[in-house]
Formats: structure tokens, sequence, C-alpha cells
């Protein structure tokens, strides 16, 4: 299983790097070769305008990948930080604090990331923003349990009578306790935002053709599926392999950092 | 039970907030959006005005909250018709949806978990297990296709998509409902193994009791009671899971208006679409929590 998941990353990886190495065209219209079957020269064959499925499935691994790690690192650093003010302050501030992520959570889902980029418009930034607007949710809550119960622990408490500075403190002494079980949120919660922004470019609020992506891809592939259902399936296999493998990946993180599962919030 | 739903006050002025707030997240001129570049200077100042967004933006505030307090959601912008009508007519087709695929999900789901507690470790363990990490990472946007492709274009059995028959149900009830029982067999699964390790089964174990007798009178009920809480919180998922799987089947529910009224920019039927499947979502999240109290004895009784 844990060979398998590290595999399949390290698959995809190199597909990126080698589709740079030799210069993909995934935008390279041929309106004498469309929806066709995997051949020799289109080795999973062609979409509605003639382009290649496996060139634009690799530009769309790599659009993917560029949203998850920009979307997971904005989100994290925003919750880490709110839900460590949150639970080493307490009191008012915090009160405050968790009212607003509560009614972050009051909208189940993708909802509000939907809502988001309806108003905001289509388009890769717009699509950013919207997941980074509400995916720091589910950090910060986690981040603020540990930290409530972290500032009780000894070794906070003589530093905090030593005079440092609660800036000092949190970053120093309950930081580095927190961080393993806020990296393994962050791995599962990669495929979530992978799904999120792939279901986002379906609905067409995210990234804009003549660009790949997964979600647009699967988009087009539903509307010719009677006449090319190769081209549905290939995209999902391929979208469900890195999917799995993150998700994977997060198991052995979590074995490696030795966070007990339970601890996930 | 009045004051629980007290306390939701706060979350529910919150969710009132942040609706309100879509409309004036909209960059330029929310007017000039819905309208497009042609419109009438005319047109422009009298949907200014059906919005309100002539006045303050506390007074619109107030209105806004007024006039939902009333039951008016508005007028689409586009055919002048209540919202409210709109969201008669939507609602009920994906509260069944939502439904009959919590439905699949639980029959599927709680059978395959106990089967995999009971088989722990052995092949049938695996297989399950393997199985629902599979499905569980299939999103609706291809799980959805794909059985469309199987069972309706390829084998015939069902409708491709539309509201028309009783069974143009099934196929996004499946879509909604498998990835559902996926997450159920996992959660059945880690609960029966928990509580199978507990003294009390090892008592009624030693006491002579069967094993049928162990799982179903003294295991199972403590095993399925966390599952409440999970089917309280995925049900609201449901509620919005289905905007996909919706827009797939064109089943015409809520999901499916608020991606009719993003594709038109009619940002009114938008803001009252999210408003709603959020609150329904509080609510259901609020009515999980009294009947978990209410199942377990351990919490009766305190607050």
């Amino acid at each position: 299983m844990k060979t398998f998941a590290l595999l399949t990353l390290g698959f995809w990886l190199l597909v990126v790097m080698l589709g740079h190495a030799i210069g993909l065209n995934p935008n390279q219209i041929d309106l004498n070769a469309i929806l066709q079957w995997p051949s020799l020269q289109h080795w999973l064959g062609t979409d509605d305008l003639g382009r290649d499925i496996l060139a634009r499935v690799i530009r769309g691994v790599e659009v993917s990948f560029l949203v998850t790690v920009v979307v997971t690192a904005v989100t994290m650093t925003i919750g880490l930080s709110i839900g460590l003010v949150a639970g080493y302050k307490g009191g008012r501030l915090d009160h405050a604090l968790m009212q607003v992520t509560n009614i972050f959570l009051a909208f189940p889902g993708m909802l509000l990331a939907i809502a988001f980029a309806a108003v905001l418009g289509a388009g890769i930034n717009n699509l950013i923003l919207a997941l980074c607007l509400t995916g720091w949710v589910t950090y910060a809550r986690l981040s603020r349990g540990q930290a409530l119960a972290l500032r009780q622990r000894l070794h906070v408490l003589a530093a905090e009578s030593l005079g440092a500075s609660s800036m000092r403190v949190m970053l120093l002494h309950i930081l580095p306790l927190l961080i393993s079980i806020l990296l393994v949120e962050a791995a599962y919660s990669m495929a979530s935002v992978m799904i999120a922004e792939a279901s986002l470019s379906f609905l067409g609020l995210g990234i804009q053709a003549p660009d790949a992506s997964w979600g647009a891809m699967l988009r087009d592939a539903v509307r010719f599926m009677l006449v090319a259902p190769h081209y549905v399936l290939t995209v999902g296999v391929c979208m469900m392999s890195l999917i799995l493998a993150i998700n994977l990946g997060g198991d052995v993180l979590r074995d490696k950092l030795d966070v007990r599962s339970e601890a996930r919030g | 039970m009045i004051k629980r739903f007290a306390t939701l006050l706060p979350v529910v002025f919150g969710v009132l907030c942040l609706t309100f707030a879509l409309l004036h997240l909209v960059p330029g001129d929310p007017v000039d959006v819905m309208l497009g570049e042609s419109a009438s200077a005319a047109d422009r100042t009298a949907l200014k005005a059906q919005l309100g967004l002539d006045q303050p933006v506390l007074v619109q505030f107030g209105q806004y909250v007024m006039h939902l307090l009333h039951g008016d959601f508005g007028a689409s912008i586009h055919t002048q018709t209540p919202i409210s009508q709109l969201l008669w007519q939507a609602y009920p087709a994906t509260l069944l949806l939502a439904v009959v695929a919590l439905a699949i999900g639980l029959s599927i789901g709680i059978p395959l978990g106990i089967w995999s507690a009971l088989k722990a470790g052995h092949w049938q363990d695996v297989m399950i297990t393997m199985l629902s990490i599979r499905l569980a990472a299939m999103p609706a946007f291809w799980l959805g296709p794909v059985l469309m492709l199987v069972f309706a274009v390829w084998l015939g059995w069902l409708p491709v998509s539309g509201m028309a028959n009783a069974t143009s149900i099934v196929l996004p009830a499946m879509t909604l409902g498998l990835g559902l029982s996926a997450i159920l067999t996992r959660m059945t699964r880690t609960s029966l193994l928990e509580v199978l390790n507990e003294d009390y089964i090892r008592t009624a174990r030693a006491k002579g009791l069967s094993e049928r007798q162990v799982l179903l009178k003294h295991a199972l009920r403590a095993a399925l009671l966390p599952l409440v809480t999970i089917v309280g919180l995925q049900m609201g998922s449901l509620l919005a899971g289905a905007v996909i799987t919706e827009t797939i089947f064109s089943w015409n529910g809520i999901g499916r208006l608020l991606v009719d009224s993003i594709e038109k920019r009619d940002y009114p039927v938008t803001q009252a679409c999210v408003l709603v499947v959020a609150l329904s979502y509080v609510l259901i999240n609020q009515a999980t929590d009294v009947v978990y109290r209410w199942l377990d004895p351990r919490t009766r009784g305190t607050q």
C-alpha cells in the first residue's frame, strides 16, 4: 500500500517533469482528428477539438498540483495563526474567533467555495482565493484545540514564568508540538482541495478554456460520453489514482509522525 | 430544547451576514455584472432599486433580514418569479434525493462494515477496505458519469437523466449513496472493533451467550451510536454534494437551481440557494445532536 502510494506520486511528478522536458502541446487543435480512440500517435486518444488527451491530462495534473499546494500552504498558515492565538490567549478573542469559524462551518462541503467562486468570477486566481477563504477553518479549529491543551503543559508555564513573551511561547514552545498533527491534516486535506478544484472547474467556475484542468476535461468528456467513452474513463482513472495516492500518503505520514487517528478534528 | 435552538442564533445571524455579503463581493458594480454591457440606464436604475443597492449598506441588510423573516426571498432578476416559489419546487427534489442516497449508503455501508469488522484481518476485510478506499477516492463528477455510462448507455437499464420516470432517481442517488457507503463502512468497522474489545463484551461471551446474541444485543447498539453523528454531518454534505450530481443527471433540485443561477448571474437566486442549504445543514446538525443525546444513556441528564 505504502509503496503503491509513493510510486504513484513519484510517477505523476516524473510525468509532469517529462512533459516539460519534451515540450507538450496540450492546446494544439487538430480538427481532422477529433474524439479519436487511443492510437500510437495519441496514446490516450484525442478530445472534441482533436487535442491530445495525454498532453492535457499531464497539464491538468500540473495545474491541480499547483492549486493544491498553494491553497494548502495558505490555508494552513492562516488557520494555524488564528487557532494558535485563539487557543493560547483564550478569553474574548478566542470566543469571537470561534464564533467566526462556527459560521464558516455552517456551510456544508464546498457550498461556500462555490458561492465565493460564483460571485468573484471564474479564473484560476479567483478559484484559489475562493478555496483559501473557506479552507482555513479546519486548521484553525484543530490548532486551537491543541494550543488550548498545550498551554497548561509544564514547559510552557516554565517559559512564561521566566518572562518569555507570548509570541515566543507560541512559536517556540507550542507550535513545534502541534505542527505534526497539522501536517497530517494537511496531507489528507490535499486530496479534498484537489477534488474541490476539479469540482469548481467542472461547474465552469475554475480554470477556463483553453487551459487544461481535470474538472473541465471531465465536463467535456461527459458531453461526448456516447461517442468517446475512453475520454471520461481515462481522465477519471488518472484522477482517482492521484487522489488515492495522496490519501494513502497521508496514512504513511500519520504513522511516521505517530499521530493517533482520533486526534484528527 | 428551545434553549438548545436559541444557541444557534449567533450562527444563523452570521450565516445571514455572509450570504448578504456575497452580493457585495462581486468585483465592480453587481448590477453591471448581472445585466451586461448593453443594458440601458433605466434598467440599471430599476434593478438597483429592486435589489435595494441604492441605499446604505446597513439599511440594505435590515431590509434583507426583514424580508427573509416574512419568507420573502426577492425575485429572480431574469424571470421575476418569486424565489420562494423556485425554492418550493426545487427543495423537495433535493430532499428526496438526499434521503434515498442516505438509505442506499446506510444499507450498503453498515452491513459491509459489520462484516469487515467480524472478519478483521481476513481476506474479506482486506477486500472491503480496499474497495471502500477506492470508492471514497471517486468524486461524484466521475462516479456519476461512469454509472451513467454503464447502466444507462451500455446496459440501457435506467434512464440517462431527467426526472421523468420513477427510476430516474436511481443513478443520482447511487452516485451520492455509494460515496457515503464507503465512509459508513469504514466508520462502522472502526467503531465495532473498538466496542468488541470492551470488557462487557467479554462478560457477555463468558456468560455463554452465542456470538450472534453478543453482536445483536450488546455490541451493535453501542457501535452504531457514533454513526448518528456521522449521518447528520453527511446529510448536510449530501445536500451540498447534490450540486454536482444534480447537474450531471439534470435533476431539478436546489443544486441545479444554484448552478443555473450562477451561469445566468442571477445572484439573488444564488444567495437564496446558499442560504437555504446552509440553514438546513445547521438545523440538521442541531437535530442530530438532540437525537444523539436522547439515544445515548451516558449523556442523558448532562447538558
